[in-house]
């Protein structure tokens, strides 16, 4: 999506007349993204009300009024070609004139500028930017009139599409969180695994961050989520920094009990009692300069979780099990989202 | 006290995409450097105050669901951390004073640390 321009106006300021970089790229909000998925005939007005040239511009004043309509697209009734546009504003003209009983070929506006059906709602943005026209009509391949598009249009059609985009979250978590109640099985769980890479500061985080994401979809409530999110967290980081070859996070999602079993091969705890102690790191300083190694990790997680087990042989590797139990309407995947689900204040 | 008022009154640079600013009241301040002290000392909705600025913070922030991001002494975040901070509709926001100095003026304007 870079490189292309977007001088249109219902472009935010800041992309005005500016080439896309690949940083900017990453600011596009969803409504100039969906510019360039939507097409023009996505969101024009097909049902239209035409007239051909042999009416008058009496014809053109009954029209506009009973359909309430602004402009009227002027066809040939044999080979259906767009030959022109009769606005209000043509109107207003032929009434000053007191020239109602005119064909509408004198009235009407010959030198039209025209959109095709097939083109992105970006085209007939920066169309309208440039014109300053209320409506394009649309063409088909063919070049015959598919449709009208007018600047209410788009809004519609933007709105639309970003309630679908609504509609579709709701779904997903809706199906989510009722997970556990369509399937059937003597004790059934979800079970999500993340590979974690030695030193990738970059994707640091990411893994808990989708965790999280899961949870609040499967009906998860806010507090849970968040608290599952910070001790795999830790255990996230201490992947990354610790371990010679990076590990494993495996997380069991069931009804009433959330299972996080992590490990590594690799280099080990030499002492876990020490390393469970507050402030104590045996972290570098090049990895205390990124503001790790403050020695809260694994205390962390034993703040979070309500069991954790911590495992570890020098030379061998580490395991680390953190267990959450769900209670009454905190259940995750038996669709109890959102009833009952007030969040305490102060909860970190 | 809004988040709007904060930029304001502190003449913070948004480094993120502007949001409407005044919906959201930070209920809380927190300064540390060190990640895990954020992650056991921040509650949710949080001012943090820090001096880092790689991407790692967007992911605290993020999952400690903080209100704002103040990046002190003009430390400087990359495109990318920008990047994925507005993915996840977190605000990073930038002072050229230290923390000191920042966290003393959320204080003075009523922010507290309970």
């Amino acid at each position: 999506m870079n490189n292309r321009d977007t001088n249109f106006d219902q472009s935010p300021s800041r992309f005005k007349g500016k080439i896309i970089t690949d940083e900017m790229a990453g600011k596009i909000t969803r409504v100039e993204e969906l510019a360039y998925i939507l097409k023009i005939s996505d969101v024009m007005s097909s049902s239209l009300k035409t007239l051909s040239p042999d009416h008058s511009m009496q014809d053109v004043l009954v029209t506009m009024r009973e359909n309430r309509i602004s402009g009227i697209p002027i066809v040939d009734d044999d080979s259906h070609a767009l030959l022109g546009m009769v606005s209000t504003e043509d109107l207003i003209k032929c009434l000053a004139n007191q020239d109602i009983d005119a064909n509408l070929t004198k009235y009407m506006s010959t030198k039209l500028v025209t959109v095709n059906s097939f083109d992105y709602l970006t085209e007939a943005l920066k169309l309208f930017a440039r014109t300053g026209l209320g409506r394009l009509p649309v063409l088909d391949e063919n070049g015959t009139l598919a449709g009208i598009l007018t600047k209410g249009d788009v809004t519609y059609g933007l709105l639309r599409a970003l309630e679908h985009d609504y509609i579709e979250e709701e779904v997903r978590r809706y199906r989510a969180s009722h997970l556990f109640e369509d399937i059937e099985s003597d004790r059934s769980s979800l079970i999500l695994r993340y590979t974690i890479e030695h030193y990738d500061f970059t994707h640091g985080g990411s893994a808990s961050s989708k965790i999280k994401r899961a949870l609040l979809r499967l009906g998860a409530n806010a507090q849970l989520a968040r608290r599952v999110g910070i001790g795999i967290y830790e255990a996230e980081m201490n992947l990354i920094i610790h371990t010679t070859h990076g590990g494993t996070i495996h997380v069991e999602i069931e009804p009433h009990q959330i299972s996080v079993y992590v490990w590594d091969e690799g280099p080990g705890i030499e002492d876990v009692d020490m390393a469970m102690k507050p402030g104590y790191s045996t972290a570098t300083e090049e990895i205390r300069e990124l503001g790790f190694g403050a020695g809260m990790g694994l205390p962390n997680i034993a703040r979070c979780a309500d069991e954790m087990d911590l495992r570890s042989e020098l030379g061998k590797g580490t395991h680390l099990t953190m267990k959450f139990f769900l209670k009454g309407e905190d259940v995750v995947g038996e669709g109890y989202t959102g009833k009952g689900k007030k969040e305490t204040e102060n909860d970190a | 006290m809004t988040l709007d008022q904060i930029i304001t009154d502190l003449q913070l640079k948004v480094l993120t995409e502007p949001i409407d600013f005044s919906s959201i009241s930070p209920t809380h301040g927190y300064v540390s450097d060190m990640l895990s002290c954020v992650m056991t000392g921040a509650k949710h909705q949080s001012i943090w105050v820090t001096l880092q600025a790689h991407n790692n913070i967007v992911a605290v922030a993020c999952l400690l669901e903080l209100a704002a991001v103040i990046i002190t002494e003009n430390a400087q975040p990359d495109a990318e951390t920008i990047k994925k901070a507005n993915e996840e509709g977190i605000t990073l926001l930038s002072c050229p004073q230290n923390s000191f100095y920042i966290s003393g003026k959320l204080w003075e304007m009523g922010l507290r640390d309970q």
